[in-house]
């Protein structure tokens, strides 16, 4: 692994200078390094960072099994990392005009890790520098506790997904309400509606009161408001201050509650594997922007390098080579899903729609095709318009504002569905649905999107941890549960509760859907509802037990 | 395919996911099966899946390679519970109607390889002989003897990440040190420091260039533990069958290394007449022959300068093997038997094998006689072992010979 050479670094510096004239944002400087077979296959098992911490797993083939990037989070074969400064990483033999497109590209994901909302947790340290810390500390520790090490990693990451990224980044955002700010909350979202139990009448007959104060006294309409608040209300005033005193209750996610509230682990001894925690938790935050923003993120740089490519002078000659390599990755599959593909299509769909001013209730409101097709308020706000999206939205977000129906129609969008042809005994793929609708849900349900499994402080006591899965229609993989369980027990130091719910099969199918049996899934029989019910699970003294709820 | 299966490498430099290869999976599968065993003794269940990977080979068989395989356990979705009658759906795009069959797949056939568990079983297996599979049978036999932990060495073969490279301008962290020392040098080139006893460091310019910064660069690792002392006499008494005897247990020997403790053990290859060279590879030190007298002292004393000049005794367990016909016109050993004490100062274990000429003859070579006398090998049992066999040893006689010259 070493740098480029000075030649292509030259290229390089060109395609910054264009990159940022058409309003691409990016730190100075970037290092890109020549990377081989050998070092791919020390390289993608850490994410790509060649600093990451050491742990046996990374050593040994996994299974590709269902749900791999659930489990995985981090990237596999990306080119660019979000470092400080960022690294790339480059095949040894790229012809020049293939690295020019390939750096644009890369530069559009550093602008997008710079500047997209979601990464703003990474944004004020090199995880590089930092990973490497964090591996000395964990070599550190093994020296000493050997493979107890390994067994601390191992059970944090079986909860890294559960990390409060979410929790994480609100933070990060939040402004601190002022008093009176406080004040007004207490009063309409807790007072109002917990202490004096008031009807929906009278409530919205105090907003309008409150509001009317407003009008009436300007800048002392507060004040004022709540001085006759107080008049009618004389126990308001003490509650109030109790609220504003009390110590906002700090949700924690499981990593975190383990370490603070864990007897097992606050124990003089076992501090050490709390440090270990730390850093797994780390890495799981510093790549969970990057899985939620995949499909913007791929789109966005697509959108770029084919934008730039096409306006660089000095690629003159190779735009075919060029069309060949962009085609295949931005050409949307017959069947499947390519994020390459959608992402620039729907970064082009919103310019266009911006540009043409439709991005407006004005064009909502039209139901004329033609007069749809026609709507031109020339507006050209499309730069500006998908600058702020790359700037403010995530995956979910992204598909769930802009795909809609004439997305679909404009790219011949359907969803794919797959069923069985019994007497020709394949399967046979179809056009399931053109609706927009169908296919959001669809997209959604691809979604890297982990359960949220969080504590029960309530029913967690006498030394037993309870856990909920907050039940959204989906089961948890039942086989990893027992494993996932001892773990927090070994980190708990206790028995472990999970309550979550299961389908209730009359005949439980063990088969994948990919390599179904023939027979299996063939009767079109009652599409009937899945019927849940509530489960505990109990993992005590490295044993499982589960009762019907 | 779906949202997360693409990425930048593949898809924009079709650069491939790496193989692991037979030789990858080999090299931690004891280490892996080891810590498995352990996790069971710890109270936790197994996590070791040995999976078998089926590799189209030619004709009609494909090869079996053993991969270790393994899954993180998590909290997860599970995609596959769906009420029945439900299928997976996935994007698609293009011309057709809603209900348009657009492709078929057949039902059966066509799996393509996996790593799962139990794949590719009742397939023949066709592993490659080579000298990691000899290493692998043999490795059931020895393990090497007085091995210490002796810290950490350097390996050749694997690379760790560290921030060490220097890099101008900008990079990951500041070297302090090292732009302190450049802005001294620019500003002094300047003229900027009249006076060295009286320095003010607030009037240095600073030119962006002098920030030296640290960045990402791969380091040798450091992990081996052994180094491994192959000696052979080559004289021109050792040709035809002693060499063979000799070079044949040596092969057997480091096949054993190299499966056994691939990367962790460096094998260094001494040749010797009157004089002693060191040789590159294994290749060179099996057929290399000349004619000349013989002198194992001169061995000895070759082994001994290397461990002294590169201070191989404080980090590396050392090991020596040597095959000779057991010529020596050091008569009694004057000369060797010195160089043969120091050197039994510094390894955890010597082999010697002595490939005789004449069978029928009362082991008498000259060596063998003056190495029992000198009483090394009952004194230092544990650090010498002497194994006499005829020129024509078979094989099974030469790994007799080995598990002599190794047990504990």
């Amino acid at each position: 692994m070493e740098l480029i050479g000075l030649h292509a670094k030259k290229i390089m510096e060109g395609c910054k200078e264009r990159a940022r004239d058409a309003g691409l944002s990016f730190s100075n400087e970037t290092l890109e390094y020549i990377v081989t077979n050998r070092d791919l296959l020390e390289l993608s098992p850490k994410g790509m960072i060649p600093t990451m911490y050491d742990y046996w797993v990374h050593d040994v083939e996994v299974l590709k099994e269902k749900g791999r990037y659930e489990l995985y989070p981090g990237n596999p074969y990306e080119t660019v990392i979000n470092t400080r400064p960022p690294i790339s990483f480059y095949n040894d033999n790229n012809p020049d005009w293939l690295n020019v497109m390939i750096f644009y590209h890369v530069l559009a994901h550093v602008d997008f890790f710079q500047n997209n909302a979601f990464f703003k947790n990474t944004w004020d340290y090199d995880f590089l520098g930092r990973a490497l810390s964090e591996k000395r500390i964990i070599a550190k520790l093994r020296a000493e506790k050997g493979r107890w090490v390994d067994y601390v990693i191992e059970f944090t990451r079986g909860v890294d997904n559960l990390v409060g990224y979410h929790r994480e980044l609100a933070q990060l955002n939040s402004h601190k309400p002022d008093r009176d700010q406080r004040t007004l909350d207490y009063y309409f979202d807790v007072f109002l509606q917990s202490v004096k139990k008031a009807r929906i009448s009278e409530y919205l007959k105090e907003v309008e009161r409150y509001n009317r104060f407003q009008k009436t006294y300007g800048n002392q309409g507060t004040e004022t408001f709540f001085l006759q608040v107080k008049k009618e209300h004389p126990e308001f005033e003490a509650l109030l201050e109790r609220h504003l005193k009390a110590k906002p209750v700090r949700r924690m996610d499981l990593i975190e509650y383990l370490m603070e509230k864990s007897d097992f682990l606050n124990k003089e001894e076992n501090r050490w594997m709390k440090s270990v925690m730390e850093v797994v938790r780390n890495t799981a935050l510093f790549f969970a922007p990057q899985i939620r923003t995949k499909i913007m993120n791929e789109g966005w740089a697509s959108f770029w390098h084919e934008t730039l490519y096409m306006a660089d002078d000095r690629i003159k000659g190779h735009e075919v080579d060029f069309a060949r390599v962009n085609a295949n990755v931005t050409a949307l599959p017959r069947v499947g899903l390519n994020p390459y593909a959608l992402g620039m299509r729907l970064f082009r769909y919103i310019e266009e729609m911006a540009d043409k001013g439709k991005l407006a209730y004005a064009f909502e409101r039209l139901s004329n095709t033609r007069q749809r097709d026609a709507f031109d308020t020339g507006l050209q706000a499309g730069r500006e318009m998908i600058f702020w999206v790359r700037e403010n939205f995530s995956d979910f977000m992204f598909i769930n504002t802009f795909l809609d129906q004439d997305f679909m129609t404009k790219n011949d969008l359907f969803v794919a569905g797959r069923r069985l042809n019994e007497e020709k005994m394949v399967w046979e793929y179809y056009i399931k649905s053109k609706k927009a609708t169908d296919y959001r849900a669809m997209l959604k349900g691809s979604l890297y999107h982990p359960p949220a499994v969080t504590v029960d402080p309530e029913k967690t006591k006498d030394g037993s941890l309870y856990l909920i899965h907050r039940f959204e229609g989906k089961a948890l993989v039942s086989e990893y549960i027992p494993n996932t369980m001892l773990g927090i027990e070994f980190l708990w130091g206790g028995p472990v509760n999970l309550e979550t719910q299961e389908p209730l099969f009359d005949a439980p199918s063990t088969h994948s859907p990919l390599d179904p049996a023939p027979g299996a899934a063939t009767k079109e029989a009652a599409t009937s509802e899945i019927k849940w019910q509530r489960i505990l699970y109990t993992m005590k003294d490295r044993k499982l037990t589960k009762k019907t709820l | 395919m779906g949202i997360y299966s693409s990425y930048d490498l593949s898809v924009l430099q079709d650069m491939q996911a790496p193989q692991y290869t037979y030789t990858t999976g080999m090299r931690s599968l004891e280490e892996l099966l080891d810590r498995d065993r352990q996790r069971e003794k710890d109270g936790f269940p197994r996590k070791i899946r040995i999976g078998r990977l089926m590799k189209p080979g030619k004709g009609q068989k494909g090869k079996v390679v053993v991969v270790p395989t393994t899954v993180e356990e998590k909290f997860i979705h599970d995609p596959t519970i769906r009420p029945p009658g439900e299928e997976g759906a996935s994007g698609g795009s293009g011309e057709g109607e809603e209900g348009d069959v657009i492709g078929e797949e057949p039902v059966r056939g066509g799996t393509p390889a996996g790593a799962g568990p139990g794949e590719g079983e009742g397939a023949e297996h066709e592993i490659e002989s080579d000298a990691y599979d000899l290493g692998k049978i043999l490795t059931e036999k020895f393990e090497l003897p007085n091995l210490k932990d002796k810290g950490k060495k350097r390996s050749l073969t694997r690379y760790t990440y560290d921030l060490t490279d220097r890099h101008r301008g900008f990079g990951q962290v500041l070297d302090k040190k090292a732009t302190l020392r450049r802005i001294l040098r620019t500003n002094r080139e300047l003229g900027n420091i009249p006076d060295w006893e009286d320095m003010d460091p607030t009037r240095f310019l600073i030119s962006p260039d002098d920030l030296v910064y640290r960045i990402l660069s791969p380091e040798k690792d450091f992990e081996s533990q052994a180094v491994v002392f192959f000696l052979r006499d080559y004289s021109g008494s050792m040709g035809g069958k002693a060499t063979d005897a000799v070079v044949t247990q040596h092969v057997l020997i480091y096949s054993w290394l190299l499966y056994q403790y691939a990367r962790q053990v460096e094998s260094r290859f001494i040749l010797h007449d009157t004089e002693a060279k060191e040789v590159e590879d294994f290749y060179t030190y099996y057929n290399s022959q000349v004619a000349g007298g013989t002198k194992v002292a001169s061995a000895y004393r070759f082994v001994n300068e290397i461990i002294r000049k590169e201070n191989l005794a404080a980090d590396y367990n050392i090991y020596v093997f040597h095959g000779t016909d057991g010529d020596d016109w050091d008569t009694g050993g004057k000369e060797t038997l010195p160089e043969l004490k120091t050197l039994l100062t510094h390894v955890n274990r010597m082999g010697i094998s002595i490939a005789e000429h004449a069978p029928s003859v009362t082991h008498n070579t000259e060596m063998e006689r003056y190495l029992k006398q000198s009483g090394f090998l009952e004194e230092k049992s544990g650090l010498i072992r002497l194994d006499v066999m005829e020129e024509s040893a078979g094989e099974a006689r030469l790994i007799e010979g080995i598990k002599t010259l190794i047990s504990p």
